[in-house]
């Protein structure tokens, strides 16, 4: 992590025992990893468990006191490859991704894990990317536990549950030689809350033990006929060893009276939404006391048939309460009644939606739904529920979505980014539209106004790869585009080795922008930071060029519009075959940013020369058609009214906000839009030159501008 | 407390309720130090706070809402907290930005019974807003509408103005909102002790504080506008030059009183565009105009006619050409608004670019009419010039080479009469006019929808051409639409539609929807 410092966050991980953590839930997590005495951790991040890869990256004396191993890992399928130092050795290790687009990445490592299984504890922390402020498909993690049969921990969404969970979950898989899952929702991995510290703890079997006393034991290898052994083995040891562990550790929580004509069971993670729901219809209270019986399953899966029986028996109904679809839960739970004949009503999908996040407003409306069909009279003499609908009915209430525009995030302030679309788009208008396959990272933000190129996107790294059905003889070429980090994580070997050993005859265009921006500015392979603990500085160039692209373009500076479309147009066009690679660097601006601002005000302090440029529009020169923004959207670049009443469209206009980028210029110079854009170059601390410079040319060009002021024919201004 | 409760009584429960807070924000605006300042200040005041955010990815733009609830601590209990608000049931909505204001209200978020609303009125105009050809900016007096309808109470007026006028960020300027609004069971002191507490930029902090919180007691609530009000400036007096007082004489005298300002705002433009006489040959026609307004009974409709071409007939004489380009690039009062825009200060070097690229075309368009007729009938010459002419330049205007090269083109403008480009303007807007005179007996609503759709002719290069094709793509429907009494209303349309996009997608369907009327 170069241009962001975590040295606050890094002392929360230092706190002993009794002392007060307070922070978010992911750094919780990351503080209970060192409580369990974890050996080695790692990880690649992407929201919302970034924080936990990049405190770590910035822990190293923290983490070489306890000796633990950190890595940033190259990709979730590293990660978990990761674990399996805690096959054969008493070693406790953590991993963490986005899911479940890092699971999906992980599962060939991860099955071959859960079948062989681990001695030492192998906890996988995902956060769960679902609902709103989610930025991947609408899965669950859950089917990657039982395919390969992992257990899967979905605590209560406070810190003290979260922090246990993590060291409940390690006993586990210990418990169980199976390794663990810990499910963590968007939200409660920013929750911001507090646990009661415990001391750090030493691991207490080191991994330099472990590489000077190596063990083997082929029973653990995924081969025939070991392989059929593990299967027999989940099923018939590590199974029943677990629901046992989860029984006998209470994992599993109860709230509410023992008894009731209802009952709900529910994810743990659901738990504060339904306490809220339940407060609303006057069954619970902020406290925690709650009128309906709750069997809350912090651990999801493996079920504990026998709870979840006894917890229905005697109930008229019960209500499930489990997030997202396919309802797992809710099948095995009529399962585990039907095979004991046990009557009680199951509701669950009925009352509640299949898909999507359980807001409080679906919360609310799905328990109301369950509690009047099957215990009305708990609802007593029915309390307002809190309800926005005759607010939202009001016409001058529907008129706002009319006029209140999405905004959803797109490319920053002074983004490099902005002007490689910029460059396809005038080259779109000159050859016509082609296919562009996409990629995950910044550069997708191209999808949306006001640039809406990208067809289709189908993974990290797979931009490339996802264009290879076109490579067909055609009129046109595809564009595939994929940025730095997709081309690290997966995109060297599946995507660009791929396109040359097929003579994929289409162009890939590499977004470089020097950093993992996406996820928070981490350190890749071809940063350009030197990192002390890392090996940065491995050009991208070198790397395709090592795996046989003859064609490659390399372009520093992306702000070169005019360079970017003629370097794009050529790879159009050349009659050369196979992959025309153009890799466009430029940095990320928020991290250089960060990195240039401090030290551009610490030069200025110290008298040296130094010059800012920002840009602006000149108002009588601008007629307000917006041309520019349409080729860039910056946030900077926006629109104002003039009060010149012969003027009725908006004319552009710069803020403050400006970091002078370039992009204006030079898309108005190659798109030829108007004259309108002035950059001003400010000089701090002029030298002599300069200011005697600047007093001639003063001097000249005012006598003039005076001369023709004095003969100028106007109205007072 | 997870153990089965044994005794089967009825539960009791407690009526406490944590204060609910939703702020919206957009990336980069500061949302989160301000939910952390409330969070370390409930903390301190003895109160349970939680606090969480779906922030999503690292870029700085989206639309983001972080939501807090505070709950006074009890010994020995922990509270069971929401991570999402509940729509209806939120007592505190914090907008950093008027739309994201409207955003929280129709996300059911304000509420009239309990929710106190504490926005910022200033705009930061989103994409789909700023890239409109028009004018696609949202309205914000909906917004001011539906918070009266929704919100128990409304505090708004431009926070970030008084964050910028005191060096600090919005979120210093909320958290002085949210103090003096009383919202909060916390003293004043509690908030400064916060902002002390954070360490960062610490005085300028407090002092958008104070200057928001002092705010909220004099005008909680600013007055929104749509548009700031246009300039209406009174006719002169003597100016000291002769040709100005004559047109001035002449205005007060020619034009009805009702269009003075727009007039002379007109004329104003004109004689720096040109000259007096200009000016004059405006008046001229504006002249004919009234009196054929005067004829078909244009006073009862207000001389909305006559309005409109006094408008529109100064913009398309004042057409953008490069003389008045390097006009304006040159001029002492614009050195000036660089230098202020760009915060240069003393002791500082102001070094100005511009960024022009200019086209054979319009070299041919400064030329005299015959030579560049001249030259574009010869498509090889044409080419030959436009290849040594037609790239991007780079122009140091505060340079003296570069400044004389574009002072020696603005010193064109007593010869622009007889240019290329002037010969052009000129027939395209006598055509134009005479077809909004022609319709005035016929269809007099058509007439002045007609003059109007000048708006069009905008832009420069390609996006002056595409504006072309719109306004005669436009024009080329007045035949259809002259015989019907709703024909104007056809008419704006077909404009309004030619704005909302750049290829005019839009006014290609409102055309088809016209030919199929």
């Amino acid at each position: 992590m170069a241009e962001r410092s975590f040295a606050r966050e890094v002392e929360d991980l230092k706190l002993g025992d009794g002392e007060i953590f307070r922070g978010e839930g992911i750094l919780a997590i990351t503080k209970a990893l060192l409580q369990s005495g974890v050996s080695y951790v790692g990880g690649y991040q992407g929201s919302p468990i970034s924080h936990l890869m990049d405190v770590l990256a910035d822990a190293k004396p923290v983490l070489d006191d306890l000796g633990v191993h950190f890595e940033s890992s190259a990709s979730e399928a590293a990660a978990a490859a990761m674990l399996s130092a805690s096959v054969m050795y008493p070693v406790r290790g953590a991993v963490t991704w986005k899911s479940t687009v890092g699971t999906n990445v992980a599962s060939d490592a991860l099955a071959n894990l859960a079948s062989g299984g681990v001695t030492g504890g192998a906890l996988i922390v995902v956060g769960e990317d679902y609902g709103e402020g989610s930025s991947i498909m609408q899965e669950r993690s859950h089917a990657f536990a039982m395919k390969s049969q992992m257990w899967l921990l979905d605590p209560r969404p406070n810190l003290p549950s979260i922090v246990k969970a993590v060291e409940d979950g390690f006993e586990l898989s210990e418990a169980t030689n199976t390794p663990v899952m810990l499910e963590v929702r968007i939200r409660t991995c920013h929750v911001h809350g507090q646990f009661v510290a415990k001391d750090n703890r030493r691991p207490s079997f080191a991994l330099r033990e472990a590489l000077e006393n190596p063990r083997r034991d082929t029973n653990r290898i995924v081969l025939p006929p070991a392989s059929f052994l593990h299967e027999k083995e989940k099923l018939e040891k590590r199974w029943p060893a677990a629901v046992e562990f989860v029984k006998s550790r209470r994992l599993n929580e109860f709230f509410g009276p023992a008894d009731g004509e209802v009952g709900i069971i529910l994810q743990g993670g659901m738990y504060n939404a339904v306490m809220r729901a339940l407060q609303q219809f006057g069954l619970a209270d902020v406290w925690g006391v709650s009128a309906v019986p709750l069997y809350v399953l912090n651990v999801t899966y493996p079920l504990v048939d026998d709870e979840m029986a006894a917890f229905c028996a005697g109930k008229k109904a019960v209500l499930m309460v489990e997030e997202g679809a396919p309802e797992y839960i809710e099948q095995a739970l009529n399962t585990i009644l039907r095979r004991r004949d046990i009557q009680t009503r199951i509701a669950g999908k009925d009352v509640l939606p299949m898909g999507g996040e359980y807001t409080a407003p679906v919360m609310m409306k799905g328990i109301g739904a369950f509690l009047e069909a099957h215990a009305p009279a708990l609802l007593g003499n029915r309390p307002p529920l809190p309800d926005p609908a005759p607010v939202l009915s009001d016409p001058k209430v529907k008129a706002l979505a009319e006029v209140v525009p999405p905004r959803p995030a797109g490319f920053c302030t002074g983004c490099p980014e902005r002007p490689i679309f910029a460059a396809m788009k005038l080259v779109e208008k000159e050859l016509g539209p082609h296919h562009v396959a996409a990629d995950i990272g910044c550069h997708l933000f191209s999808i949306l106004p006001p640039f809406n190129i990208g067809a289709t996107t189908m993974g990290y790294g797979l931009g490339p790869a996802s264009a290879s059905a076109f490579n067909v003889p055609a009129g046109k070429r595809a564009i595939s585009v994929m940025g730095d980090g997709g081309f690290w994580h997966n995109g060297l070997s599946t995507s660009v080795g791929n396109a040359v050993f097929n003579k994929q005859d289409g162009v890939i265009l590499v977004v470089d922008n020097y950093y993992s921006a996406a996820t928070g500015g981490q350190d890749i392979m071809s940063s350009r930071a030197l990192n002390p603990r890392r090996k940065t500085n491995n050009t991208i160039v070198d790397a395709v060029k090592g795996i046989g692209v003859k064609w490659v373009r390399q372009i520093d500076h992306t702000y070169d519009v005019k360079r970017m479309r003629d370097t794009l147009r050529e790879a159009l066009t050349t009659k050369e075959g196979g992959p025309k690679v153009i890799v466009a660097s430029s940095e990320c601006m928020l991290n250089k940013q960060r990195r240039v601002k401090p030290l551009f005000q610490k030069a200025v302090k110290e008298g040296k020369r130094m010059v800012r440029q920002r840009f602006g529009v000149d108002e009588d020169v601008c007629t307000g058609d917006h041309a520019c923004i349409r080729l860039s959207g910056c946030p900077s670049l926006s629109v104002k009214h003039l009060d010149d009443p012969l003027r009725d469209d908006p004319v552009a206009a710069i803020d403050n906000s400006c970091v002078g980028c370039g992009n204006c210029g030079e898309v108005s110079e190659a798109a030829v839009l108007c004259p309108s854009f002035w950059r001003a170059d400010i000089i701090h601390n002029p030298t002599r030159v300069d200011r005697v410079l600047a007093r001639v040319r003063g001097a000249v060009i005012g006598w003039l501008q005076r001369r023709r002021d004095a003969r100028r024919i106007a109205f007072p201004a | 407390m997870t153990a089965h409760d044994p005794s089967p009584t009825p539960v009791r429960l407690s009526t406490d309720k944590p204060i609910s807070i939703a702020i919206l924000a957009m990336g980069g605006q500061g949302g989160g130090v301000l939910a952390d300042w409330i969070v370390a200040m409930a903390e301190s005041e003895g109160f349970v706070a939680q606090a969480t955010s779906v922030p999503g990815v690292a870029q700085r733009t989206g639309a983001t809402i972080y939501y807090l609830e505070l709950l006074r601590a009890r010994e020995g209990a922990e509270p069971v907290l929401s991570l999402m608000p509940t729509p209806g049931d939120v007592d505190l909505v914090l907008a950093a930005e008027f739309m994201e204001a409207g955003r929280s209200v129709l996300r059911g978020l304000v509420t009239p019974d309990r929710t106190t609303l504490i926005a910022s009125s200033h705009r930061s105009f989103a994409v789909v807003e700023k890239a409109t050809p028009g004018d696609g900016v949202g309205d914000p007096l909906v917004v001011d509408a539906a918070a009266d309808v929704a919100a128990r109470r409304t505090i708004a007026f431009d926070m970030q103005a008084i964050a910028e006028e005191n060096g600090s960020v919005i979120s210093a300027a909320l958290f002085g909102a949210l103090a003096a609004s009383g919202a909060l069971p916390f003293p004043r002191e509690a908030f400064e002790r916060t902002i002390r507490a954070g360490g960062k930029g610490i005085e300028a902090s407090l002092s958008t504080f104070a200057a928001a919180f002092d705010r909220v007691g004099e005008a909680p609530r600013a007055p929104v506008v749509r548009t700031p009000p246009k300039r209406s400036e009174p006719l002169p007096g003597p100016t000291g030059h002769a040709n100005l007082d004559a047109l001035v004489g002449r205005i007060r005298s020619e034009v009805p009183e009702a269009l003075h300002a727009l007039v002379y705002a007109a004329v104003k433009k004109l004689v720096d565009f040109q000259d007096p006489a200009y000016a004059g040959e405006y008046l001229d026609r504006l002249g004919r105009i009234v009196a054929a307004d005067r004829a078909p009974g244009g006073e009862a409709r207000g001389l909305a006619f006559s309005e409109a071409a006094a408008k529109y007939l100064a913009n398309a004489m004042a057409y953008d050409d490069v003389i008045r380009v390097a006009d304006l690039k040159v001029r002492a009062s614009r050195f000036a608004r660089v230098r202020a825009e760009a915060g240069v200060r003393d002791g500082q070097v102001l070094q100005t670019t511009e960024y022009m690229h200019p086209r054979m075309e319009e070299v041919c368009g400064t030329l005299p009419e015959r030579l560049g007729l001249a030259i574009e009938s010869r498509p090889r010459l044409f080419r030959a010039l436009d290849r040594v002419v037609n790239r991007g330049r780079r122009v140091r205007t505060d340079t003296v080479v570069w400044f004389l090269g574009l002072h020696m083109v603005s010193a064109l403008k007593p010869r622009r009469r007889g240019t290329l480009r002037h010969a052009r303007e000129r027939h395209h807007m006598e055509a134009w006019l005479a077809r909004a005179e022609d319709l005035l007996t016929q269809n007099y609503p058509l007439a002045v929808e007609v003059l109007k759709a000048r708006r069009l002719v905008k832009g420069y290069s390609d996006t002056h051409a595409r504006g072309h094709s719109k306004f005669d793509r436009v024009m080329a429907a007045v035949p259809l639409l002259a015989g019907r009494e709703d024909g104007a209303a056809w008419m704006d349309r077909l404009i309004r539609a030619a704005l909302m996009d750049e290829e005019g997608e839009a006014l290609d369907g409102a055309i088809r929807t016209v030919e199929a009327l």
